[in-house]
């Protein structure tokens, strides 16, 4: 690829990763990711608990220094970590607007933007409380609304919706489609959840072993439906790339739930 | 109570996962009855025995301890030149109070304390804050502060007397160093101890440094800045005891030194009271501090 080509792909790009590696101690994590995605794309992540979803994001996020290899994202991005991660001494509010005056918006504004976008996740009334007293699933909303209101360029999700109950988190997938569709940031949503993914996303990829093993486009039309054979069919592709034996669920996750399946409740581990 | 039957077996099966009933194999001396017990709840305070607020509870024992020593003093148990009777310094102390020598010493002794908290605090906090936010700062600080930090501060009396001489100096530059040393060690502590997530978060919403420090060092320090200064507080006193029975010619230690020579146990009895009324009342204040600037731990 020549200079100029690879500057002109640069402008759509929102996210380019060449040879991602990661190694702790001994341990190779990440070994060797190459990823792009472009500008309002919405991509998944899903692979199994330590696999190295969290240490990617990191990398993302330009918070880990230990990463080799080329990593390019746009300057305004922003993360909702694993954890809330909300400071225990500041007010919800105080949370979300944290770092967003200044820089050309008033303290006001700023306020006004939390104050809207906590009563988007739902939290209007909390904006004075402390952190301390919230539930987990309001905490995780809290940092929700604190990542959206900054209407970043890439949005980087750790299991955001993960201690939300079935309803709130179909609440909260309608909001960060919503948002998507309104401010078009490239989104990397890394879930344990394969109906998550393939509900919200353009494009499912699967890390195994340190690499992506599994790069799919979503191709299921909208809305879309549980019941749709597109849908089952990739969910089928996807659990079976995550090495989940379907058969040994004990139920039929296409006829029955509404909610969400979590890859972990699988039988096959017992 | 009533333990509660259940069906027999009934507890014994269990579901798994894999949705397929199965015995469950343990050891079922133990399954054949459920032995209920009740939990304390909020609801048992309202039908429970009329409780005394705690505060009264604790304060009876202290008023049977007076009691007590009034007794033997009145019974002739203890001496009256070994130790005064309650009653005896309650008298000295209102004297005293009258002539006005209670108060002059009370000023004295307290303006020492409060100078030295004065100096001291900020001087342990600054460092803290030196060596916790730079590289620089922490090599070039804590390691000696760490060192110097095992000498006993009494034990530097001598020195500082024949560099600053007898006066009031000495004894608040005394209390300065003692005070110092708790509230770096505790303040530093507390820096390094600052979730190294909520310096990730930092840097993702892009607070610049001094926003880093001013909304999630400092106040993330805090908790252990505010246990420094108690135990701090609770330095100040002792040595100020200690400078002020080693040469003064004024404060609550004067008094009782000049006592010491006249056999005046009440009085001396009057200068320990101040002494812990003193103390008792500073951590009073240093827990309301916490109380007010620490609103946000409570809750869970
Ligand atoms: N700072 C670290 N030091 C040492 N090992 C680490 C560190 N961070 C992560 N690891 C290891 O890297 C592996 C991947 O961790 P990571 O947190 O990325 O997993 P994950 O895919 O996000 O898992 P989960 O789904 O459970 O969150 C784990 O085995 C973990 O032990
Ligand atoms: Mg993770």
């Amino acid at each position: 690829m020549s200079a100029t080509s690879s500057a002109a792909v640069a402008v759509e790009l929102a996210v380019s990763a060449r040879q991602v590696r990661r190694t702790f101690g001994e341990r190779e994590v990440l070994r060797g990711i190459d990823l792009q995605f472009g500008r309002g794309e919405f991509v998944a992540l899903l692979g199994r608990s330590g696999s190295g979803k969290s240490t990617f994001l990191r990398a993302l996020a330009g918070l880990d220094g230990g990463v080799e290899g080329e990593i390019r994202v746009p300057k305004r991005r922003s993360v909702v970590f694993q954890d809330p991660r909300l400071l225990p001494w500041a007010s919800v509010l105080d949370n979300v607007v944290l770092g967003l005056s200044g820089r050309g918006v008033s303290g006001r504004s700023a306020n006004d933007k939390g104050r809207a976008m906590l009563a988007e996740v739902g939290l209007d009334g909390h904006e004075q409380d402390w952190p301390k007293t919230l539930s987990g699933g309001e905490a995780q909303r809290a940092a929700l609304a604190r990542a959206l209101v900054r209407s970043p360029q890439l949005l980087l999700l750790d299991e955001p919706f993960g201690a939300l109950d079935a309803l709130t988190r179909v609440r909260m997938h309608a909001l960060v489609q919503q948002l998507h569709a309104r401010y078009r940031p490239a989104v990397l949503l890394v879930t344990h959840d394969v109906d998550e993914a393939v509900l919200l996303a353009d494009r499912v990829l699967v890390l195994t072993d340190g690499v992506i093993s599994l790069d799919v486009t979503v191709d299921v039309s909208s809305p879309r439906l549980r019941s749709d054979p597109a849908f089952i069919a990739l969910r089928s592709q996807l659990l079976a790339e995550l090495g989940v034996d379907e058969s040994a669920e004990g139920h039929h996750p296409s006829t029955t739930t509404t909610e969400n399946t979590p890859i972990t409740t699988t039988g096959a581990l017992q | 109570m009533t333990a509660i039957q259940t069906h027999p077996g009934g507890a014994r099966l269990a579901r798994t996962t894999i949705g397929r009933i199965a015995p469950l194999d343990v050891a079922t001396e133990a399954n054949d009855t459920v032995d209920l017990v009740t939990l304390p709840t909020g609801s048992d305070r309202t039908h429970g025995r009329w409780h005394l607020p705690r505060g009264v509870v604790r304060l009876s024992g202290v008023v049977v301890l007076i009691a007590f020593w009034e007794v033997a003093a009145r019974a002739g148990w203890i001496s009256k030149r070994q130790l005064a009777a309650p009653s005896t310094v309650l008298t000295a102390g209102w004297d005293m109070i009258r002539a006005g020598t209670l108060q002059t010493a009370l000023r004295a002794s307290l303006s020492r304390v409060l100078w030295g908290l004065a100096v001291g605090v900020p001087i342990g906090a600054g460092l803290a804050l030196i060596a916790g936010l730079s590289r620089i700062g922490d090599s070039l600080v804590d390691a000696n502060v760490q060192m110097l930090r095992f000498v006993p501060i009494i034990a530097l009396q001598p020195l500082l007397v024949y560099w600053l001489g007898v006066g009031e100096t000495v004894k608040i530059v005394l209390i300065v160093i003692g005070v110092a040393f708790p509230i770096y060690v505790n303040t530093s502590a507390a820096i390094r101890s600052v979730h190294p997530g909520f310096h990730e978060l930092a840097d993702v919403v892009g607070l610049s440094r001094i926003q880093t420090i001013r909304k999630v060092v400092l106040p993330g320090a805090l908790p252990g800045f505010l246990v420094g200064l108690r135990l701090s507080l609770a330095i100040a006193w002792l040595l100020l005891v200690f400078a002020e029975q080693i040469n003064a010619k004024s404060g609550i230690g004067f008094l009782m030194i000049r006592a010491q020579t006249f056999f005046q146990t009440d009085v001396l009895v009057v200068g320990i009271v101040v002494y812990l009324v003193l103390g008792v009342l500073s951590d009073v204040l240093a827990r309301g501090l916490e109380r007010g600037l620490l609103r946000w731990q409570a809750g869970r």
